[in-house]
Formats: structure tokens, C-alpha cells, sequence
């Protein structure tokens, strides 16, 4: 199904694109039919910076255990990081 | 059987008058034919929709399908271009209606055009076929498993998608419904209400939902395809067009 449901926000964020590192402005996470990722529906990150072009993206697709596990691993390493190293 | 074609990327006006891409396969040895517009998926105007744009013209129609997200991402590959569109919101009712009757335009002003016009849509673009044949003089709409045509979406999904059950009375073609039973949207029960909707408007419409199908099992590059249901479902598409959009069968002699 085409959900529809997509949660997009404001990010600070680099990310390798395919010319290269760049910033990125904005995320998208949402539930659809992948590209490549070999299942019906995926979970979706889009990484973008619509003022550089379309190009300026780094997109993944993965299973929900993935998902939950990365979601799982980013507030763990966040949690274990030394209090005050990290910038907002 | 099956047409000789071309197939090219085309730039025509779309709606307000501004230039869109889209992408234009003509039947070449008819003299007369109907024409359909196709409205790609939300993954967006991909190689497997140029595939089905092709399809029609080997079924003996002139087809065009615009790329919905061309402003937001020209050049971009049809993956990119989807990823802007949707943290952009998606493309409005409006925009899509605008850009389906340039497409109407443009293939009703080929010379070999019978003046006649269906839409076909996918997923997402199922319900935009549907919005398209209550805004325009379309003769057939194909609705393919669009959601969001009996209901809105709620208040809190990003992209602003309402039904359209309101809009029924304008509408002038024919409706085919072409729907999985193991979808969940749109769901058998909203795909009824539909059906419901458009027999008490007094509405010409033939829905089926096939068993052992979901959503957008016409897709041949994803999991979800149904050889089988696919097969049924082009086979029904072809009758449904010859119907309604017909004239096709006019060869040209060599």
C-alpha cells in the first residue's frame, strides 16, 4: 500500500551522497514499497537537502527488526555518550 | 495483437501552462485510436510505469504519463525525485488535475486521436485517476487500488489527502475498479462503500477484487506482484478500454 504516512523533519546531519559529503536539511521516515529492499514495505530514511538537488540524498531500506534495532542502538550509544560531548 | 509503437520523453504544458516532462508511446500502425493517461505510483515515474505506458500502446493507444514530480526534482532519477516530493508533501488534487488535463489535451490534438480519453492510476495515483474523472471530460477511469477515495486521511498525516465520495455526482466515464483482498488500503469494505456510492449516483462501474492479492500486485519489480491476478487484471483493462475508449482495431493497410 502506499501509506501515505510520512514523518518529515528539520535535521543537522552529513551524509555521503553520491558527489560526495554534504549537509542535510531535511528527514523523511516512513513505511512504503521499497526500491530495492527485497519485501513488500520497508522502513524508509531519506537523508535530503532539497537546495542542492535531488541528487543531494542518502536513502535506506530496511525490515522492522532493523529498524528497531538501529532505533534501539541510537538512544543506547546516545544514553552511553559522556555527559556533554555531544551538541544538541 | 500487438502494435508497433515509439516511445519518447516528451516536455508539454501541464497544469497553469508550465512545462512538465512526460513520457508519450504511440501506436504506429493504427489510423485511429483512443488515448490513455497514466498516473504513476507515489514511488514515483519509474521504469516500470513507462513499462504500462508502453503497454498501451502495443494494446493499440496513444498513452502519456506525466511526471507528477517534475518541478519539485527535473532530472533527478525517479527515486530522488519520489524522496522530494514526499518530504515536500506530495502533490496537490489540484496540480494533479491540472497536469492530467494537459495530458488530455495533448493527445486529444494528435491527429490519429478519436477524441476519446481514459486515466489509469496505481496505488496512489489509483485515487488521482479517480479525482481526474470527477474534474475532467474523461471517457474511462481505472482506478488500481487507490486509497483514500471513500475517506480522508487523518488530520495528522503530512500529506493532505481527502475523499472524494463528494465528487461522484461529476463524475462522467466509466469506472473500472481493479482492488486486492488482502489490501488494507484501500480496504474491501471501502472498495464496497465505493461501489455503493456510485450505484446509488447511478454511476456505470465494475469493480473486482481478486483473492489472494494485496496492493499493487500489478507491479512486476516488487514482492508484491500476482502473476496470475495480473494477467486477469490486464485482460479486464483491455476489454474495459475497447468499451469505452475504443476504435483502435482501424489499422493502417501497407
Amino acid at each position: 500500500m502506499c501509506t501515505y504516512r510520512t514523518e518529515v523533519l528539520k535535521v543537522k546531519a552529513s551524509a555521503k551522497a553520491p558527489e560526495g559529503w554534504q549537509s542535510m536539511t531535511d528527514a523523511s521516515v516512513y513505511v512504503d514499497h521499497p526500491v530495492h529492499f527485497p519485501a513488500g514495505h520497508a522502513l524508509m530514511i531519506d537523508f535530503l537537502n532539497p537546495t542542492l538537488g535531488a541528487s543531494a540524498r542518502v536513502g535506506l531500506e530496511m525490515n522492522q527488526a532493523t529498524a528497531r534495532k538501529l532505533a534501539h542502538s541510537i538512544l543506547k550509544a546516545l544514553d552511553e555518550a559522556p555527559m556533554g560531548i555531544l551538541e544538541d | 495483437m500487438t502494435h508497433n509503437i515509439t516511445a519518447e520523453t516528451i516536455v508539454f504544458n501541464g497544469n497553469d501552462g508550465s512545462a512538465i516532462e512526460g513520457y508519450l508511446a504511440l501506436p504506429t500502425d493504427v489510423e485511429r485510436h483512443g488515448s490513455v493517461v497514466v498516473i504513476h505510483h507515489l514511488p514515483g515515474y519509474d521504469e516500470a510505469t513507462k513499462e504500462i505506458t508502453r503497454r498501451f500502446a502495443t494494446y493499440g493507444y496513444a498513452a502519456l504519463m506525466p511526471n507528477l514530480y517534475f518541478r519539485l526534482a527535473p532530472e533527478a532519477s525517479a527515486d530522488d525525485a519520489a524522496a522530494i516530493a514526499r518530504n515536500a508533501g506530495g502533490v496537490s488534487d489540484e496540480q494533479l488535475v491540472g497536469d492530467v488535463q494537459g495530458a488530455m489535451r495533448l493527445l486529444q490534438a494528435l491527429p490519429t486521436s478519436n477524441g476519446k480519453v481514459g486515466s489509469i492510476g496505481f496505488c496512489s495515483g489509483g485515487r488521482q485517476s479517480f479525482l481526474a474523472g470527477c474534474r475532467l471530460p474523461l471517457d474511462a477511469v481505472i482506478d488500481c487500488y487507490g486509497a483514500f477515495v471513500t475517506e480522508d486521511a487523518t488530520p495528522d498525516f503530512p500529506l493532505a489527502v481527502k475523499g472524494l465520495l463528494d465528487e461522484i455526482p461529476a463524475l462522467r466515464g466509466e469506472v473500472l475498479g481493479l482492488f486486492g483482498a488482502e489490501d488494507m488500503y484501500p480496504s474491501p469494505e471501502q472498495t464496497n462503500t465505493l461501489s455503493v456510492a456510485l450505484s446509488a449516483a447511478h454511476k456505470r462501474h465494475e469493480f473486482h477484487t481478486f483473492e489472494d492479492a494485496g496492493h499493487a500486485f500489478f507491479n512486476v519489480d516488487r514482492p508484491s506482484y500476482r502473476p496470475e491476478v495480473a494477467v486477469e487484471g490486464w485482460k479486464l483493462v483491455v476489454k474495459f478500454l475497447a468499451r469505452t475508449i475504443g476504435e483502435h482495431h482501424v489499422h493502417l493497410s501497407h
